[in-house]
């Protein structure tokens, strides 16, 4: 009976093996999808227990161009040492968790970056009373670090390199970083920039805060999926395009409608009304048109959940698209 | 002739007791003074901020709050204590977690009918004990079915689940699991045949020799990987064996704690009337020792009930992975005090509530030395 159980289950892991992730997700009837246990602005349950942030938006963008319905996505919750396994073992079909792409991770751990949907960066923040302008400025400062990050090790780097001293105080959590900044225990915190925005934001007084200019460190965030499976890669990479393509092209989740009547010709072809794109991806061929009606363009989510009229208040500064000063650039939709 | 003289006024009632506790030497004066001057600085200001000016649902100019700028403390830094309008809106995830509203009337049997399992359990002289027993034991498994789905109910994925409900789900289960694999363990080592006394010393060891969280990242990451990808576990069933075997190795050595502590005349007599290994055991040595081991099984369940809270690093959200999840919401940012606050009040409710119950057995089985002589 055992060994039968066992032989089945080979069998099972054959058949499963050869079938894709996107015949997988579709045979299933929802996307699953890893996110972080709560991280402002990315993924976090809001007060009806929905999840909400720019990472949950990527899932849902997902899970709209594969079913054309946005609640069609469960989220799995994990931390930045189950994500990893998470994925690899098969229990999401892909991970938006506000996750670096590094080499190693792409290369060594055997996932499959398709994107960038968020640059952040290591940054600075002081008390404005400091009337510090400048990291550069900070010779001396005690300097809130978490331990046992890349953070510690590029700020060692970048103190050393501009010749100033300081002293660092190891904290182990963001919230005993704010904890500290707070009872000044430390001039200085360092962190992710969209990490210190929630800490100032956190904040009683958040004016009584400033988050320095420099940045000092890359930290390209986007979703990831396992390596090998390029046909299901290449649709989480293309949700994302989507959305990026629908800003440069002025195309909102309010006009898109009135946009499937437009006489510009990569407008007609990304939202389907020209070409079959949708079937190149085995997708329906309005995929492109219900992530920009149900989700929107990279901008609308970017403003909804991190930009500047909210707590967080997260300029565009190098997410905002390549004609407008930023980095982010999506391939031509053709 | 006969008058009975009272006792000096400065031995009884209340001055008697105040002289005797709290002022009976000078040391003794001046640690008195000093706590009763710390209460007074402490106790007004926690209770002015957790009651007396603190938001419940409206804050100072009487809106309803639904973000922490709309906080008292948040428009005027010198007006309001605690925001506890973020629990108010927060409440059902912290019950329910991410349980359907329109399945939540499940969950809520599913405690009432928790609440009724515990009763005989708690209440030695409730009448019809027996009856309520049976329904305990059963419990579980209607417990798994209201909860989870089947027999008609429409399923409710784990991954729905949070708050106290998986802080619940866990804490009883592993406690409850927990007790019986302790005595086969505990019992086990201390077998004469040395391949089982083996076996259970080495999985005591082992379990005990590991900290919750590997385990915890035994189940939820490696447990997967040797498994086939057809056959799926579910996470909270993966994170359910690692608490449950660990909690087991632990009782196994509370429980052998109180096995060591019976007189070898007790074994003796049991043997010379006849009784067989397990007669012996269940009649006459187990129900001894477990009443000796009452502190310390309350004491390590008590420990788990908290513990479970590290099931947050697997990426399952119980109750104070609900509030860190809350705080990550640009909505209620900042507010980590009222959270925080809360989750251990009901933390504290539920331990407490347990080394109550604790101290009421060894009242009614009045464990002690001169157990047996009584």
């Amino acid at each position: 009976m055992k060994k039968l159980l066992s032989i089945f289950a080979v069998v099972a892991f054959a058949f499963s093996a050869h079938a894709g992730t996107l015949d997988d997700v579709k045979n299933r009837g929802f996307l699953k999808c890893g996110v972080t246990t709560g991280l402002a602005g990315f993924a976090a349950p809001d007060d009806s227990g929905e999840w909400a942030g720019l990472d949950a938006d990527m899932c849902r963008a997902v899970a709209v161009a594969v079913f054309g319905d946005r609640s069609k996505v469960e989220f799995i919750t994990t931390t930045g040492k189950s994500r990893f396994p998470t994925l690899a073992s098969g229990e999401v079909d892909m991970l938006a968790r506000n996750t670096t792409w590094t080499i190693s991770r792409d290369v060594n751990l055997g996932f499959e970056f398709v994107g960038v949907n968020f640059y952040d960066g290591q940054g600075f923040m002081v008390p404005s009373a400091l009337g510090v302008s400048s990291a550069t400025e900070l010779d001396g400062a005690t300097v809130c670090i978490q331990t046992g990050t890349t953070t510690e090790l590029n700020l060692a780097d970048f103190f050393r390199l501009n010749g100033i001293s300081y002293e660092a105080l190891p904290i182990e959590t963001n919230d005993e970083g704010k904890e500290n900044l707070f009872a000044g225990r430390c001039d200085v915190y360092t962190t992710d920039a969209s990490g210190l925005s929630s800490t100032r934001a956190a904040a009683s007084n958040p004016d009584k805060w400033v988050v320095l200019p420099e940045i000092i460190s890359k930290e390209p965030l986007g979703p990831l999926v396992r390596h090998g499976d390029h046909q299901w890669g290449d649709v989480v990479r293309w949700s994302l395009n989507a959305m990026i393509i629908a800003e440069e092209l002025g195309i909102t989740s309010e006009n898109v409608d009135a946009q499937t009547s437009s006489n510009v010709p990569e407008v007609l072809r990304l939202l389907g009304v020209e070409g079959n794109y949708g079937e190149m991806l085995e997708l329906s061929n309005d995929w492109a048109y219900q992530i920009i009606k149900q989700i929107g363009n990279y901008s609308e989510s970017y403003e909804a959940n991190v930009g500047p009229d909210t707590p967080l208040e997260i300029a565009r500064g190098l997410n905002a698209l390549w004609t407008q000063g930023g980095i982010l650039y999506a391939p031509p939709f053709r | 002739m006969n008058e009975v003289r009272k006792p000096p006024v400065a031995t009884t009632g209340i001055i008697g007791w105040l002289r005797l506790n709290l002022f009976f030497n000078w040391t003794n004066s001046l640690i008195t003074l000093f706590v009763i001057y710390c209460l007074y600085q402490f106790i007004p200001w926690i209770l002015d901020w957790t009651i007396f000016s603190a938001d419940f649902k409206y804050n100072y100019l009487g809106e309803q709050i639904a973000n922490q700028e709309m906080c008292s403390r948040n428009l005027d830094p010198e007006n309001g204590g605690a925001c506890w309008a973020v629990i108010y809106v927060r409440f059902y995830q912290f019950i329910y977690g991410f349980y359907p509203k329109v399945e939540v009337w499940r969950v809520n049997i599913a405690y009432a009918m928790l609440a009724l399992a515990l009763l005989p359990l708690l209440y030695a002289k409730l009448p019809y004990r027996k009856y309520f027993l049976y329904f305990t034991y059963i419990f579980p498994v209607i417990a798994y079915f209201l909860l989870n789905g089947g027999l008609g109910f429409t399923e409710v994925s784990t991954n729905k689940w949070g708050g106290l409900l998986v802080t619940l789900v866990l804490g009883c289960t592993g406690i409850a699991l927990a007790f019986p694999i302790g005595i086969m363990l505990a019992l086990g080592r201390r077998s004469k045949l040395p391949v089982i006394s083996m076996m259970c010393t080495l999985f005591i060891e082992f379990i005990r020799g590991v900290p919750l969280i590997t385990l915890l990242f035994f189940g939820m990451v490696m447990l997967p990987l040797f498994l086939p990808e057809g056959i799926d576990m579910d996470g909270l069933v993966r994170v359910l064996v690692a608490v449950t075997l660990f909690q087991s190795a632990y009782m196994a050595e509370v429980i052998r704690g109180g096995l060591q502590a019976i007189p070898p005349g007790q074994y003796e007599a049991a043997k010379s009337l006849g009784m067989s290994y397990w007669r012996m055991n269940l009649l006459i040595i187990l129900p001894q020792a477990i009443r000796i081991s009452i502190p310390p099984i309350v004491n390590t369940s008590i420990g788990l009930f908290k513990d479970t809270t590290l099931v947050i690093i697997v990426g399952i959200l119980d109750l104070l992975g609900i509030g860190r999840g809350t705080l990550a919401d640009t909505n209620w940012l900042g507010l980590s005090y009222e959270i925080y606050f809360f989750v251990s009040l009901v933390f504290f409710i539920f331990t407490f509530g347990m080394s109550r119950y604790s101290l009421y057995l060894e009242k009614k089985l009045k464990t002690g030395i001169n157990m047996g002589a009584d």
